[in-house]
């Protein structure tokens, strides 16, 4: 397979990558998009930048503000004149796309990190992110947020929330 | 085109004009279904038995919401007009939902002494949820690719709706005499719609004809049989087959209901549908 990207398209594109690390999560600021998974592809052709980004929940009403801060972030990079962001659902965005040290910056947002290779059928079995105790208990599926629940830690008495599993 | 017919994108849709109409009556049923149903479950807000099933329901409805967006917005692929003129100027006759998730939330209005009925809305619900999970699955073999990828996304969110209801089910089937008596009535009312659920409308024929989703009865066997499992463990009788309301939805036939949903949810809209949010 030849490659027709030229080294400058290659710098572009990388530079482009490091700067969304500083993106965040809007509903999670302590997580960057690239590390919550959602960037699935950048690439950059005579000064556009196309960047496809993997939605967590269909209905976030959080995509427009990340396809806005991703547009404002790349739009500093040298050479890009313009910023296109697509959602994409293919591949579809899964828990496990989260990166793996980005699963203790959650746990120090107070939020317990999805299960890992989760099956349809198996337990969610959540241990608390402030004490690590599994005598937790779910208080609500549904949080403040369409990818978190709300529960809480009866060992250190916390409320805290988690990232669903999503598979 | 005909069976095995495998349709990548919406240029390649839009070359049948058999194949897009059928596409796009099946997308108002799916858009007009979860849109109609979410507001309902929007009009609940602050009327939910506890604060957590004020977060719990408005997530849902969010999601719900969210998945018509998707499917409106492949009708405005189609070239059928604005994803947000179709959900909100069109008028109740251009709707294709089923009766059943049109009806008002119970007695009085949203805010002029609403006593809505929760039994209703748990069985509403779970009942249509039971069927978008079949409808969620057929369509993950959709000859329309963007609708089997995005059917497999919405899934990963409507189990967990699914496992909601299920809970609220199982709960009052268990719980006081007065609850059962609640759940049962709630079944009741939701039977006598609930069988037009299934319904593919008018053009049932070439939706199914061109591999768009698995034909009307396949769906209801699978819906009914798991619907009554369901009841079965959670100790309530079967009520046996739903009946079907005497305005057909799917034919663009509703009830006043529907008419003053829509009135209320694009009241604002409608003074200035050119405005920018």
């Amino acid at each position: 397979m030849t490659n027709d990207k030229t080294t400058q398209q290659e710098s572009q594109e990388a530079i482009c990558l490091e700067m969304l690390q500083d993106v965040k999560d809007p509903e999670i600021p302590v997580i960057s998009m690239v590390e919550m998974g959602m960037i699935h592809k950048v690439r950059v052709e005579s000064g556009v930048v196309e960047v496809e980004v993997l939605p967590t929940f269909v209905g976030c009403p959080a995509l427009d503000i990340m396809k806005k801060n991703i547009s404002e972030k790349l739009i500093e990079v040298e050479g890009i004149s313009d910023v296109q962001v697509r959602f994409v659902y293919d591949p579809a965005w899964t828990s496990d796309r989260i990166a793996l040290d980005a699963r203790d910056k959650l746990k120090s947002f107070g939020i317990a990190p999805p299960p890992l290779d989760f099956k349809p059928g198996d337990s969610w079995d959540v241990s608390c992110p402030y004490c690590d105790s599994v005598y937790t208990q779910l208080e609500n599926l549904f949080g403040p947020a369409a990818c978190r629940s709300i529960l809480y830690c009866r060992h250190c008495k916390n409320p805290f929330e988690a990232l669903k599993p999503i598979y | 085109m005909g069976d095995n017919v495998r349709v990548e994108n919406v240029e390649q849709a839009k070359q049948n004009q058999e194949y897009a109409q059928a596409l796009a009556d099946l997308l108002f049923q799916l858009a007009d279904d979860d849109f109609i149903l979410a507001y309902r479950g929007s009009e609940w807000l602050g009327l939910a038995p506890h604060i957590e099933e004020d977060v719990a329901f408005s997530s849902m409805s969010q999601d719900m919401m969210g998945h018509a967006v998707m499917h409106y917005q492949m009708l405005e692929d189609l070239g059928l007009g604005k994803a947000d003129d179709l959900a909100q100027l069109r008028e109740a006759g251009a709707f294709r939902n089923a009766i059943l998730v049109e009806r008002k939330n119970g007695a009085g209005e949203y805010n002029d002494n609403p006593h809505y009925d929760w039994a209703y809305a748990i069985v509403r619900s779970y009942v249509y949820g039971l069927y978008k999970q079949v409808r969620l699955e057929s369509l993950l073999q959709s000859s329309y690719a963007p609708l089997a990828l995005i059917s497999r996304k919405m899934l990963t969110e409507h189990r967990y709706h699914l496992m909601h209801w299920q809970v609220w089910l199982k709960q009052l089937a268990n719980s006081t005499k007065e609850a059962r008596q609640k759940l049962e009535t709630g079944i009741a009312r939701v039977w006598e719609d609930a069988g037009e659920l299934s319904s593919l409308g008018q053009n049932a024929d070439n939706i199914v004809r061109f591999g768009l989703i698995a034909g009307e009865e396949l769906l209801r066997q699978r819906w009914l049989a798991n619907t009554k499992d369901i009841f079965q463990k959670a100790g309530l009788s079967w009520p046996g087959e739903p009946g079907v309301p005497t305005e057909r939805g799917r034919l663009g036939e509703h009830t006043a209901d529907l008419g003053q949903a829509l009135a209320t949810l694009s009241e604002v809209y409608r003074l200035d549908p050119v405005a920018k949010w």
